[in-house]
């Protein structure tokens, strides 16, 4: 009987080789008379093992990782095939390496285990039943049942899901829309992706869900043009969905239609803005619009419309799937749920960590991470993208959750979690975070516009010793300008690594930049 | 990314043509002529104007405000090194300068071949596995100077391809 082995084919897997790993074994195992059957399946979330290999045994699927096309031929000559655990990159049975052995994956329970075109594999592991059951219910029914189970916007402002879609359920209009952000620009993040990538009926099944819960028939994700492959997988999986009957006029013979399109972005950070976004939708700059009015009142065509990050949307099947209380049964104080951590940058076992809120820095860095890749000993970390604080290590003990972060001025945002050894220069950092504004600020407030140039120049006076003080004073009041004078959130929050580096590595400050140390 | 080709002011209505229906069509738009063309030509803006019954200046602030439209030819192959956190962490900087100083260009630049062009991104969402470049449409992991030289030596002898 032919084995079947499986060989990811996300983009993290593929940056490392995977194509040539599924060649060779490919090649292999015909010049040697072995029958396989080769399953492109998606990533299970461990990056530093990829590409991670798997083999289907009577006990389960067994892992090797990470593979080179070199190691193929003595990993076959060392029973891969059988599932033993001889060759040194033998890692078990997959379900127990404690790195996923340790998660409570909700959204994630598919990513890596199914072909990620497969509508039949979904259905096989609980895929549509949210959807089914949000056929049975009433509109008002499925937004209560998200209500009830606490979702807060996975994007990373942390408004609660359901008060959003109550908004738009009983705002009267001839045509509703259910916008997916998948602009996920934030540094340090990739859950978005391997949702679109491994499990894409997910996403799908969830903006339906969005649809009936608000009476809208037209779904947009708006995708960021730096994920190609997100884009051909999207495509093909809203093909097979349409054939299948989950998508389109008639949706599983209910007579309630949804429809669904995927829209490229073009390389700009603002268009993760929902505003901006819309802007971007309907043909236009991404300029920032004012607020109110809500999107969810009017938004995409001025019409109302529900904006969810992939990750909220793709929470939804488990919660009409599950009940409420299952997924509210995680978490702690007011944020409900699992939470999608990505540990990035400069870390040993980086990859996807879908944990129950309350979690804490260190246990992720550390028992999941290992510690720096480098070997050095960790410094600071950039919790929640580009736009949130720089920790040091007295806050590597605070519980994740959107409460106690803010209460330290600190963001979960949207879960990434970049590393940094103590080879980093904060000053630069600094620099960079308003560089980066300076960069993509969509130019329509002057705080976020000009005063991300002045930050640039005012950081390199201070790195050059250039009146230092009345400069660190200068850049003191510029930020808080920005903050409290800038339209969104790219302005009024990209003062916070500015100030969490400031306060909390004061002395980087004081020295000249790396290479100019004489 | 393949060689520019060359355009046609029907070419150029066609792809509009397809997508014009759609609501919000300029984005799609532009991303089609760039995917047939290379880049969006300076005399298809009156064109996809006229035919979305916008003006000149509208199409061209759409175009001037993202950083994926390009007005120029760009090289045989599109390189972009990700400038982002994360990948900062693990020596993003150093390749980034490598990368200019190995190709001989800084960003947004083309090299003197015409081989490659050079391009900053924010971000490829390969974070675990930094830094990262793109090549065209693959993205590569991991990627250290010497990686980068042994690519590019690699892009630029792959054969051309002689159409006709």
């Amino acid at each position: 009987m032919s084995v079947r082995v499986f060989v990811p084919r996300d983009t993290t897997a593929l940056s490392l080789g995977a194509d040539a790993v599924a060649d060779r074994l490919r090649r292999e195992a015909d010049s040697r008379g072995l029958e396989l059957t080769l399953v492109r399946n998606g990533s299970r979330g461990l990056a530093w093992l990829e590409p991670l290999v798997e083999v289907e045994t009577p006990a389960g699927r067994v892992a090797y990782g990470p593979v080179t096309p070199a190691d193929v031929p003595a990993l076959l000559d060392d029973g891969l095939l059988e599932g033993r655990d001889a060759h040194p990159l033998a890692q078990g049975p997959t379900e127990a390496i404690p790195y996923l052995e340790r998660q409570q994956r909700l959204t994630f329970a598919r990513i890596g285990v199914t072909d990620p075109l497969s509508i039949d594999d979904y259905r096989a592991h609980e895929g549509f039943r949210g959807l089914e059951a949000a056929l049975a219910r009433a509109p008002q029914d499925i937004v209560e049942e998200v209500k009830a189970s606490g979702l807060r916007g996975r994007g990373g402002a942390a408004f609660p899901t359901g008060i959003k879609w109550q908004t738009v359920l009983d705002a009267p209009a001839d045509q509703k829309y259910i916008v997916c952000n998948a602009d996920e620009g934030d540094s340090g993040t990739f859950a978005d992706r391997l949702v679109m990538e491994c499990d894409p009926y997910v996403l799908i099944e969830g903006m339906a869900i969005a649809g009936l819960a608000v009476n809208a028939t037209q779904g947009y994700i708006y995708l960021r043009s730096e994920y190609p492959l997100a884009k051909q997988i999207l495509d093909d999986a809203i093909a097979r969905a349409e054939a299948a009957g989950y998508l389109g006029d008639d949706l599983q013979g209910s007579g309630r239609a949804f429809h669904l399109e995927v829209r490229l972005g073009a390389g700009a950070y603002i268009c993760g803005e929902e505003t901006s976004l819309l802007e971007s939708l309907e043909g236009k700059r991404g300029l920032v619009r004012f607020k109110p009015p809500l999107p969810a009142i009017e938004g995409l065509f001025g019409r109302p419309t529900v904006v969810n990050n992939v990750l909220s949307l793709a929470a939804v099947p488990f919660i009409l799937a599950e009940g409420a209380g299952a997924y509210a049964d995680h978490g702690m104080g007011r944020s409900r749920g699992t939470l999608a951590l990505q540990l990035a940058g400069n870390v040993k076992r980086g990859g996807l960590i879908e944990l129950a809120f309350g979690t804490t820095l260190r246990t992720l860095m550390e028992d999941f991470g290992g510690g720096t890749a480098s070997g050095r000993p960790l410094r600071a970390v950039q919790v929640g993208g580009p736009l949130c604080a720089y920790l040091p290590e007295s806050q590597w003990d605070l519980p994740l959750d959107y409460e106690t972060f803010a209460e330290v001025g600190a963001g979960v945002g949207h879960g990434g979690v970049v590393m940094f050894d103590d080879s980093v220069d904060m000053a630069e950092q600094a620099r960079f975070s308003m560089e980066f504004c300076k960069e993509e600020s969509c130019g329509k407030c002057t705080p976020c516009r000009i005063g991300s140039t002045r930050g640039v120049e005012v950081i390199d006076r201070i790195r050059a010793g250039d009146n230092r003080e009345a400069n660190l004073e200068l850049l003191g009041e510029l930020c808080e300008t920005m903050e409290d004078g800038s339209l969104c959130a790219m302005g009024g929050m990209t003062p916070f690594p500015v100030q969490s580096a400031l306060k909390h590595f004061p002395d980087d400050f004081q020295r000249a930049p790396e290479g100019d140390r004489s | 990314m393949s060689d520019s080709r060359e355009w046609t002011p029907q070419a150029i209505q066609a792809e509009i043509d397809a997508l014009k229906h759609k609501p919000g069509a300029l984005l799609p738009i532009l991303h089609a002529i760039q995917d047939r063309v290379g880049f969006v030509p300076e005399g298809a803006v009156s064109i996809i104007a006229e035919s979305l019954g916008q003006t000149r200046a509208e199409v061209h602030g759409v175009i001037s405000f993202y950083h994926h439209f390009r007005t120029s030819p760009p090289g045989r192959h599109l390189v972009q090194v990700c400038r982002a956190e994360a990948c900062q962490a693990v020596g993003g900087r150093t390749l980034e300068a490598h990368a200019k100083a190995s190709l001989g260009v800084d960003y947004h630049q083309t090299t003197a071949d015409r081989e490659i062009t050079l391009e900053a991104v924010y971000c490829l969402g390969n974070c675990a596995c930094g830094p990262s470049i793109r090549v065209d449409d693959a993205v590569r992991g991991r990627v250290t100077p010497d990686a980068f030289d042994a690519l590019v030596d690699e892009l630029r002898t792959q054969p051309l391809e002689v159409i006709g």
